[in-house]
């Protein structure tokens, strides 16, 4: 392989003695401070996974402070499906000594510690790992020189991980000028200079660290599209674009802002417009004027905003109109942990709200699904006439992952809102059928034009104060929730269709419950896993599921409040009154680590055995034969 | 803010050659007290509609919560009742979502000033294209008698039964202050005068709003008297500049000067009647929007939405 700007020079930089070694996957854990540009390692890398057909996950933490303070970056990349970040990682990359201390722990045993030797002093001797001590500063310096001091350490490394995992120097270097192309030649070049320095540090210091990824089974990319690589608030978004949606309107909180960001900047593109409002409240408001028009609107938030959005989102419920409201959730109550992880939003979703609400409340499992769940919430949302809440997570929204382009001519929506002339018989509130609002500009034909409302009102959209018609209506707004209920497809089932335990998870919690299967059935206890991504209504024929089960065992990122049951595990005992389902939560911020999920499952089973499998530490992929 | 690709084409089935009267635009029957002053304002309204003859099914009235606030009920238009306090942001949506429709919205002092005071600053100052009509009585009348933002000091009301002690809202210099092109002040005792301000409101590009002292016999009989002649008020008329050269020109109002209105605002109550400002040049949020669209579908060459998504996806393999 050759280096783009350098010609290969048999000094230094010579080839590797040995062939590389084939390894599944690697986690790659950068950790220094936010403005070494670190996360842009982690794209690149992500997008190069991407572009080679391998699955790729990161894992990001964004520090509180804007700039300055600790950042990481964690990339698990590999070949074929990639589920979860990754308990632990492989290799960690640390800039200085604080990141050093920090975030060794994190490293498997068997794995490589790459230290900037001009900031880092690691203890002496931990033969735990593999120590390599890497000039990362004066490197970079040295390479780039000039006013930019150790700027560009972060393509240094890139350049050093490039020649570890016998990455593809072609499509690196491309991305590297996509990403740079704009700005000056300068930055290009120096960015050019910092990754050859890097991949072409003396390969003997590297101590024969020397990986290649597994081929790809090509017949796992059936798809015949390309790979794209983006995190979930941007699939999210672009599911609403394919689904016709060209309104939407917003007020920024971290982290739901970047959902409204992309939709500002490529809505007008589209012929659509997103509005920035004063608040949340004219944010649903403004969004729902919108559906009243005959085109189907988004608004969004993260709890707090989500809250105050509740009396309005009980307006469209009473008056059944369609509106898509994406809530990004993050640690709460009140301003929480903005930037963590939290999936404490689910009941407020469900059921917080003044009045009888029925809601539909559906919830993506990773990021391709933020696409996917955004064109079927817009589906729903126009079918049966009805608010629809999306629950994505800050796991999801921050996180990387390459998955295959969706196949758009297919799946385009045609966004024209229908301003026909409506019958003499038109009423916006029939007691037989779906509401199908006339959005102004349509003709009625009898003249009387409709007038849509959050009081209780008859067929034709009149207040009424009429015990009769609120028993009615009310049940005519349950009613066609439940009809989504009986439509809906069964939901993932995983694993064994019968046995000791049912893993239940929603959300992001799919991948490290996955995972967690695995290492269950490996340890001998038969189980499945269950993901649910319609969350209210259920789907139909849960029941059965259950009961073929000893012990179900809901995962979630919740408090086990006050009764001992996270948030879905509460409502499906609610629900199924189903005493063998029990919970696993924590509130530490972050994502499940499979470890977690199986030591909760072993606690519930009272599995000793299960226990005994979780001591057993798992080294790297990468530690020496 | 219309885009011609964003509707459906109208089928023409329905032919409503038939021009719009008050028997056409009369829906249920008004549930306000006899002798309210929202009577007056609704049939006015009905006037301001026959006068204009926009196609019925492009005008939408809307509102929020209180006495006020049933306006909807009692036009035949396409409309609706929303929450307290928030229509005007749910009809910024309606009318940046179909640049074609005539969109009213009506509501009450609190509802207004109070829990939607945020709102109408935001709505007004971006100029979005819609006629706001406050009917301000004083008081909040639906909830039975509690002190509004523009109840004076000293009346006496069920949230302060020894008389209001906090300092009212000037409702025209708050409305100058949001940034609304068009504020005018009427009085519901004056039908032709409520007519011509919401007329005008109505041809207004942008955010217009007409202030309306609308009495609340129930709860604040006689709130307005000292405007009403026939019971020994003053009915003071601004008189606009005519641009007609003549000496008593120089005093009348030129409506397009901030700092005139702002010192109209500030005269003793009962104060004076009419256009106070009025702002032509400014654009509105949906030109603006419109624009925007305009210069972006310029810049990607037309592309359909299917090309510009593909493209979006390329550029992220
Ligand atoms: C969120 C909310 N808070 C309070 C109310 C109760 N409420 C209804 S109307 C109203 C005040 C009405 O006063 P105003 O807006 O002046 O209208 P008026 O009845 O005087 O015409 C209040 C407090 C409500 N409907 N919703
Ligand atoms: S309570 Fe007052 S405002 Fe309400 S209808 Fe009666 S008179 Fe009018
Ligand atoms: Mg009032």
């Amino acid at each position: 392989m050759v280096s783009p700007n350098t010609p290969e020079t048999p000094g230094d930089a010579a080839a590797p003695s040995a062939a590389p070694r084939s390894i599944h996957d690697v986690v790659i854990r950068l950790a220094g401070n936010s403005q070494d540009g670190i996360q842009s390692v982690g794209g690149f890398l992500a997008r190069l996974a991407g572009r080679s057909d391998q699955d790729v996950m990161t894992y990001m933490t964004i520090p509180s402070t804007i700039s300055g303070g600790p950042s990481i970056f964690q990339v698990r990349m590999g070949t074929g499906d990639i589920l979860s970040s990754g308990d632990r990682a492989d290799i960690l990359v640390a800039f200085y000594q604080h990141s050093y201390d920090a975030h060794i722990s994190s490293l498997r045993p068997g794995g490589v510690l790459l230290y900037d030797s001009d900031h880092v002093t690691p203890v002496e001797g931990d033969n735990r790992f593999t120590q390599i001590a890497v000039p990362i500063t004066s490197g970079t310096v040295e390479a780039v020189g000039g006013a930019g001091k150790d700027k560009g350490k972060n393509i240094y490394i890139l350049g050093l991980i490039a020649r570890v995992f016998d990455l593809d120097v072609q499509k690196l270097a491309a991305l590297i000028k996509e990403r740079f192309g704009g700005k000056n030649e300068d930055i290009v070049r120096n960015a050019m200079l910092a990754f050859d320095a890097g991949y072409a540090w003396p390969q003997n210091n590297l101590h024969d660290l020397f990986y290649r990824f597994e081929a790809i089974d090509l017949a796992t990319r059936a798809s015949g599209r390309p790979q794209v690589t983006m995190d979930g608030n941007q699939a999210l978004a672009y599911g609403l674009l394919a689904a016709g949606v060209r309104h939407g309107a917003g007020y920024p909180i971290t982290p739901w802002s970047s959902i409204m960001e992309t939709l500002r900047t490529e809505l007008p593109k589209y012929g659509g417009l997103f509005v920035q409002c004063e608040d949340e409240i004219a944010a649903i408001s403004t969004a729902i004027g919108f559906s009243y028009t005959g085109h189907l609107a988004i608004t969004g938030s993260s709890g707090p905003g989500l809250s105050l959005k509740m009396e309005a989102l009980g307006w469209a419920t009473m008056a059944e109109m369609p509106l898509i409201v994406v809530n990004v959730q993050r640690g709460g109550p009140s301003t929480g942990m903005p930037t963590n992880v939290e999936q404490s939003d689910l009941l407020q979703a469900i059921y917080g709200s003044h009045g009888d609400t029925p809601r539909v409340v559906l919830s993506p499992k990773n990021v391709e699904d933020c696409f996917y769940i955004a064109m079927e919430a817009c589906r729903i949302a126009r079918t049966y006439s009805t608010p629809v809440i999306i629950l994505s997570d800050m796991a999801l929204a921050s996180r990387i992952e390459a998955f295959d382009e969706p196949d758009f001519p297919k799946l385009m929506v045609d966004p024209k809102a229908d301003l026909s002339d409506r019958g003499a018989d038109f009423k916006p509130y029939p007691l037989d059928a779906i509401t199908r609002h006339a959005p102004p500009g349509s003709k009625i034909g009898s003249g009387k034009y409709p007038t849509v409302t959050g009081l209780e009102h008859d067929e034709l959209g009149h207040p009424t104060g009429s015990s009769k018609l609120h028993t009615q209506m009310t049940a005519k707004r349950r009613e066609k929730i439940k009809k989504l209920g009986a439509s809906l497809p069964a939901p993932e089932l995983n694993g064994d269709a019968a046995g000791d335990v049912l893993l239940v998870t929603w959300g992001s919690t799919w991948g490290p419950a996955l995972e967690a299967l695995k290492r269950i059935n490996t340890a001998g206890v038969t189980g499945g896993h269950l993901h649910l991504r319609h969350i209210h209504p259920l789907p139909d024929g849960l029941e059965d599921i259950f009961n073929r089960y000893r012990k179900i065992v809901v995962a979630e990122i919740n408090d086990e409040g006050l009764y001992g049951f996270g948030q879905l595990a509460m409502m499906l005992r609610a629900r199924y009154a189903n005493p063998a389902i029990v919970s696993v939560t924590k509130t530490d911020g972050l994502t499940f680590k499979i470890s977690e999920i199986v030591a909760g499952v072993a606690r519930q089973l009272q599995s000793a055995h299960l226990d005994a499998t979780l001591s057993v530490a798992q080294p790297s992929a990468l530690a020496k034969k | 803010m219309s885009s011609p690709t964003l509707f459906s084409p109208p089928t023409p089935a329905i032919t409503t050659a038939v021009p719009l009267t008050k028997k056409i635009l009369t829906a249920d029957h008004p549930t306000w007290c006899p002798g309210c002053g929202d009577f007056a304002v609704l049939a006015s309204f009905y006037r301001v509609l026959e006068k204009l003859q926009y196609p019925h099914e492009k005008i939408v009235t809307f509102a929020g919560i209180g006495c006020s606030s049933r306006f909807p009920y009692f036009v035949n238009t396409h409309g609706g009742h929303y929450i307290h306090g928030r229509a005007l942001p749910f009809a910024a949506g309606i009318s940046l979502g179909n640049d074609d429709l005539h969109v009213f919205v009506f509501g009450g002092d609190g509802d207004g000033f109070s829990i939607g005071g945020n709102h109408l600053v935001h709505t007004a100052r971006k100029n979005v294209n819609l006629t706001y009509v406050i009917m301000d009585n004083s008081v909040y009348g639906l909830t039975k008698k509690q002190t509004s933002p523009t109840s004076p000091i000293g009346f006496k009301t069920k949230t302060d039964p020894t008389g209001a002690i906090d300092q009212p809202i000037n409702p025209m210099r708050t409305l100058l202050n949001t940034g609304a092109t068009f504020v005018a002040r009427s009085h519901a005792t004056q039908v032709n005068h409520m007519v011509e301000m919401m007329t005008r409101a109505a041809k207004h590009p942008g955010f217009s709003v007409v202030e309306i002292l609308s009495e609340c016999v129930e709860f604040y009989a006689g709130a307005f008297d000292s405007s009403i002649p026939r019971k020994g008020g003053t009915w003071s008329l601004i008189q606009e500049k005519k641009h007609d050269g003549t000496p008593e020109d120089a005093d009348r109002h030129d409506v397009t000067d901030e700092v005139a209105a702002f010192k109209l605002a500030g005269q003793a109550w009962p104060g004076s009647f009419g256009v106070f400002y009025e702002n032509n040049v400014r654009k509105t949020k949906n030109v603006l929007e419109a624009e925007l669209v305009t210069k972006a579908r310029e810049r990607t060459k037309n592309a359909t939405d299917l090309q510009l998504l593909q493209a979006t996806f390329a550029k992220m393999r």
